[in-house]
């Protein structure tokens, strides 16, 4: 663990200007590439270093806080540090390191353009889901989210072509139209009843309201939080996968959706409470939604041929996991919802690079090319192959752990049908990754008939990134303790 | 009833006029007429102002000493700007008259409608 | 202090005297700059206006030296001090950004002119907010419109000609409605001071002149401020006018209509308890809220729909407007607040856009969307002030926007107008398909292969709408003051109370009189009345 650099408050602060710094060095910087991505690399260093010096004071029960000015009266611009803010930051900034490196990998590999306009709006990214993980109220938590989204659509739309633009269209359409149609009205609505938007341990909204009034603004932040992908509105995330391959990697399998599924979390425990929708009837329609999300996406993922839309609905669908477990409304199932947005990110992120690699050395975009192709890229299909374990959640990868809490706490609360749709999607899940192991492993390649078209493995980069990510997966599952002990003061552990 | 009529007949030819020029106003097509109906338009209610004034018997008001009753004299006053507004009005709605006619070679307001959506076909 | 207590006269004089000094100026650059000093020196007195206000509350200025009632009085209190700010600043920004866009725009003869008629244009806003005469403020409403109209027609298109006649049609209809309104008004109270007014009008509330002086004042001034439908002058006139003059209008002109309608019908008409007062009759029919949804639905609808950028954002306007009006009629202090900021917001929002509009038309020659494939690489400086104007006009957090759209939704969630807070909302939807429409054109799309290279707008016209794109995002994260000031106002103006006061005659008068013939009698302006 490394010692606190500055003081808690004083480190917030630096979390939100590293990167902040960084996006303006990049753009600075624009004209040599070397120069330019070592400033991404160290931004993304240190702004690790940053978020894990926050650690230790967490744990032991601190809860830095760092507020600035009043935005509007009564509400101000503020963060404040809890565990499950500080595991999303801690995921988020992690695997902004390895993903640099990857992104030097691919971006040189593919010979993109505007790669400059890529690191910059990549570390904005990176700048906004630290906010949205430090935000200390709704108001701090929506600019940032609204930030997001924003710095992301040139990441998507990043290639110009009609496809991109319409792409464009559809992620900017979904996540904003939903933030500011059904989000927005649900902050404020949250504003009308309380008087104040912080976030409160127990709940903002606890003794403020009861009823109908409450779940109608939960059904407006699960929906309005289009970036957790609940259906009807997950449109955008099949559509963002036009994107440069680490920009789906680590913004459409961690940072963006993540950030969605942090905010369901985050507003369930602190905007309403586990004690408020356990008294409110109801809310387990909202969770059926989630269910069917599950499994419907599962279902969709097993027919798409394209292997990067085959991860977007596989992410739709362990998206749901997430927004299903947080409304079972058991400590269990909530742990298991923290502890799912890491264990989905290192091993989604794994797929992704993987796909990426593919594409890099291969240019083979679909699971149906990939016969035999395990034994030319071993490297990659290997850590594809972890991944994948990871999704379906099977030992010895951290997939297992968060859906042993997940199906720990449908027990718990005798959630049986939460329980069936867990267990079916993850029969549902081998069945759309395995046949891809099988195919690259078991199968031997049609001999190339072009000798021009062999290749071996991708940039070392991108296999070193893809190495570090497989890994986290089993070591997640190894020694998930600093997240165990996160989870556990979510739901009031003691520290 | 026919007190209300003939005692309040200031009020009628006000009424009368008001409407008469703001039925031109809208109705027809031709810009000077236009301009013409919104002079008489505000005529009308130059009109109103300078009767609501009157004082019965009163005479004008100018400080004399075998008069007692004057007649208010600040709405006239107020009109006497009203009139140079609208003086003003009607000369840059004269002004623009021309150089539309200038521009467009007809004052009648479909035909420049006319003009207009073919300008915007054409871009 | 001489001059600080003629301040309120300064502010509006200084503007008047100096309009006519431009045209001796013959170099357009003399004008120009001439010009800008003046509104600069206006700004500075507004500002030192709202330091008088804020240290020792409201205060009023006998203009002549004739004591209020009789004489006409000037009132600077809060609300107007900020109004007063925000017109003299945007005014000095726009003038600022006008040199080269006038150049380029406006016939070289003409450009003295174009200045004569701007500072007449701001002398007639000002003026519609200082004072504190109903009949007054029908004077300054001409000045202002009247140069407004020649401002439009000084477009280059043969269409600002029929815009300006247009507008002019319609805006003196509008005026001679208010005319009406205030002559019916005297006709029942023998007063035209506002104050005075505000405290006679209760006794004859119940009359059927009053309710006919309402309707006529609402008319008015709807047609003035362009609310639905009475809106039709406001797109052309928005289209064809010079960049700055749009720029201009966009940002101030409405808004001073906005503040007559308050001061009119919260702070004359207020005191009347009756169903006669408009804003309980709106409150119980909400005939002005519905209005106003239409203006922000329809008007959002149809931007989405225009090739020129200019007419989209005219519509824009219109859809905006209906933001400030759905907000006032209300008749909350959230809802009043959530109007009067949208106010300002909306000021700095779509004065930048329209400058950045301006600077495309320099450079390209157009404002068209057809023209403008690539326009944001080809000039990035100015497309990216644009961009976050933009953004505040959807409501994205950390905009103005955003703040404005927070209190409006608020205060229809406090009061559960429903409709209203989803008529926000999906006004707010349209807006970004709106917005997201230029931005791909402007961003996603490759220059033409034959365009020619072009620079920059010059730094003039960049700094101010800079100034103006970063207010919009230091004002959506920091309100004490945008937020604050509405606040006081609103809270003001809906308990407003008309001080005490003589009643019926005037002390002032009399001894007027006597001092001429020794005796006599008042003019009887009550008995006028039949």
């Amino acid at each position: 663990m490394i010692p606190p650099l500055l003081d808690p408050a004083a480190t917030i602060a630096a979390a939100l200007l590293v990167p902040f710094t960084g996006t303006l060095l990049v753009l600075l910087c624009g004209r040599w590439p070397n120069l330019r991505e070592a400033v991404s690399l160290v931004t993304a260093l240190g702004l690790t270093a940053l978020v894990y010096s926050l650690l230790g004071p967490v744990l032991a029960g601190a809860r830095p806080t760092l507020t600035l000015w009043e935005v509007i009266p009564g509400v101000p611009l503020a963060f404040t540090v809890e565990p499950l803010g500080l595991i999303f930051a801690m995921i988020a900034s992690l695997l902004w390191i390895v993903t640099t490196i990857y992104s030097v990998g691919y971006m040189r590999g593919n010979q993109e353009h505007a790669q400059t306009r890529f690191y910059a709006c990549f570390a904005v990214a990176i700048l906004s889901a630290i906010g949205i993980a430090f935000s200390g109220n709704l108001l701090t938590l929506f600019l940032f989210y609204e930030l997001l989204t924003i710095s992301t659509v040139p990441l998507v739309t990043h290639t110009g072509t009609d496809e991109a633009r319409r792409s464009g269209r559809v992620y900017l359409g979904l996540l904003m139209g939903t933030s500011i149609g059904l989000q927005l009205v649900a902050i404020i609505g949250c504003w009308v009843l309380a008087g104040h938007l912080d976030f409160v341990p127990g709940g903002l909204l606890a003794g403020h309201a009861e009823g109908w009034p409450v779940l109608i603004l939960l059904a407006l932040f699960v929906f309005g939080i289009g970036k957790a992908a609940v259906m009807p509105f997950h449109r955008w995330l099949p559509a963002a996968m036009v994107a440069p391959t680490p920009v789906s990697a680590l913004l459409h399998a961690v940072a963006v959706v993540k950030a969605g599924v942090f905010t369901v979390v985050k507003v369930v425990v602190y905007v309403f409470g586990l004690d408020l929708l356990t008294a409110t009837p109801g809310v387990s329609w909202i969770a059926a939604l989630a269910g069917f999300t599950i499994l419907s996406a599962s279902f969709v993922a097993l027919r798409q041929d394209n292997l990067k839309r085959r991860l977007a609905y596989s992410t739709i669908s362990q998206l749901s996991y997430v927004v299903l477990a947080a409304l079972i409304l058991a400590p269990l199932s909530v742990m298991g919802a923290a502890l799912h947005i890491m264990a989905h990110a290192f091993g989604k992120i794994t797929l992704f690079f993987a796909a990426g690699s593919l594409y890099t050395a291969a240019h083979k975009t679909h699971v149906s090319q990939l016969d035999g192709i395990g034994w030319t890229m071993p490297w990659t299909m290997g850590a594809f192959a972890i991944g994948s374990l990871s999704m379906i959640g099977l030992p010895p990868t951290a997939g297992f752990v968060s859906k042993w809490f997940m199906l720990g706490g449908a027990y718990q609360a005798e959630a049986w049908a939460a329980m069936a749709v867990i267990l079916a999607s993850t029969v549902l899940n081998a069945a759309y990754f395995l046949p891809i192991v099988y195919r690259a492993f078991a199968t031997r390649p049609a001999p190339a008939a072009d000798p021009a078209q062999a290749h071996g493995e991708a940039p070392w980069p991108i296999v070193l990134a893809l190495t570090l990510t497989a890994a986290g997966s089993l070591v997640l599952f190894l020694a998930p303790d600093a997240f165990l002990a996160l989870a556990a003061q979510l739901v009031g552990g003691a520290p | 009833m026919l007190e209300t009529v003939l005692g309040l007949y200031n009020y009628w030819i006000v009424i009368v006029l008001m409407m008469a020029g703001f039925y031109t106003v809208i109705v027809r097509g031709n810009l000077v007429k236009k301009v013409v109906g919104l002079n008489i338009f505000q005529t009308s209610v130059f009109l109103l102002y300078i009767t609501m004034g009157t004082v019965e018997g009163g005479t004008a008001p100018i400080v004399d000493a075998g008069a007692d009753l004057y007649t208010n004299p600040l709405p006239s006053v107020l009109i006497l700007t009203a009139i140079v507004v609208g003086i003003a009005t009607t000369a840059l709605g004269l002004a623009l008259t021309v150089r539309i006619r200038e521009s467009y070679g007809t004052l009648e307001e479909d035909e420049i409608i006319e003009i207009e959506d073919r300008m915007d076909g054409e871009v | 202090m001489p001059l600080v207590q003629n301040l309120p006269a300064l502010q509006v004089v200084l503007p008047l005297v100096a309009a006519p000094l431009c045209l001796f100026l013959r170099a357009p650059r003399l004008a120009w700059l001439f010009a800008l000093a003046v509104s600069a020196a206006a700004f500075a007195i507004a500002v030192s206006l709202t330091v008088s206000v804020t240290e020792v509350g409201a205060f009023t200025y006998a203009m002549g030296g004739w004591a209020a009632p009789w004489g006409i009085e000037y009132v600077i209190d809060p609300l107007d001090s900020f109004i007063l700010c925000l017109v003299t600043g945007i005014a000095t920004l726009v003038l600022l950004y006008a040199g080269p866009s006038v150049e380029a725009e406006v016939p070289h003869r003409l450009i003295p002119a174009f200045y004569v008629l701007f500072l007449l244009c701001l002398t007639g806003l000002l003026g519609m907010v200082a004072t504190g005469d109903a009949f007054n403020l029908f004077v300054f409403l001409e000045i202002s419109s009247l140069s407004t109209y020649a401002l439009v027609a000084m477009g280059r298109d043969p269409r600002a000609q029929t815009a300006a006649y247009r507008y002019l049609i319609l805006g003196t209809l509008g005026a001679t409605f208010y005319l009406i309104g205030v002559g019916l008004l005297y006709m029942m109270t023998g007063t035209l001071n506002m104050e005075d007014l505000a405290r006679r009008i209760p006794a004859v509330a119940d009359t059927r002149t009053i309710s006919v002086a309402i309707a006529f004042l609402a008319v008015g001034l709807a047609l003035k401020l362009a609310l639905f439908p009475l809106h039709k002058w406001l797109p052309g006139a928005y289209t064809h006018a010079p960049s700055a003059v749009t720029a201009f209008l966009a940002a101030t002109a409405t808004k001073v209509a906005i503040y007559v309608l308050v001061r009119i019908f919260f702070t004359v008409l207020g005191p009347i308890e009756a169903f006669q007062t408009l804003p309980a009759a709106v409150h119980e029919t909400q005939v002005v809220g519905v209005l106003a949804i239409i203006a922000m639905l329809s008007g959002s609808a149809v931007a989405i729909f225009q090739p020129n950028l200019k007419r989209l954002l005219a519509y824009s306007s219109l859809a905006q407007i209906g933001y400030m009006v759905l907000g006032i009629s209300m008749v909350s202090v959230t809802g009043m607040t959530a109007g009067l900021v949208h106010m300002v917001n909306h000021a700095m929002m779509k004065g930048a856009l329209f400058m950045a509009l301006g600077a495309v038309v320099l450079r390209i020659g157009s404002p068209r969307i057809e023209r403008l494939d690539g326009i944001g690489a080809r000039m990035p400086v100015t497309m990216a002030a644009f961009l976050i104007a933009a953004l505040s006009l959807i409501g994205v957090p950390g905009t103005s926007g955003f703040v404005s759209k927070l209190y409006l939704v608020r205060a229809a969630l406090e009061d559960q107008h429903w409709i209203m807070a989803a008529a926000v909302i999906v006004s707010s939807l349209l807006a970004i398909v709106y917005v997201w429409r230029i931005v791909e054109v402007a961003y996603m799309r490759s220059p033409p292969a034959d365009a020619r290279p072009v620079r920059e707008a010059p730094l003039v016209m960049l700094a101010p709408l800079w100034v103006l794109a970063l207010a919009n995002v230091y004002f959506g994260l920091e309100t004490t003051w945008t937020v604050g000031l509405a606040e006081d106002a609103a809270g003001f103006i809906l308990t407003y109370v008309p001080g005490e006061g003589p009643l019926s005659e005037h002390p002032a008068l009399e001894e007027l009189l006597e001092g001429v013939n020794g005796g006599g009698h008042g003019p009887a302006a009550e008995e006028g009345a039949h």
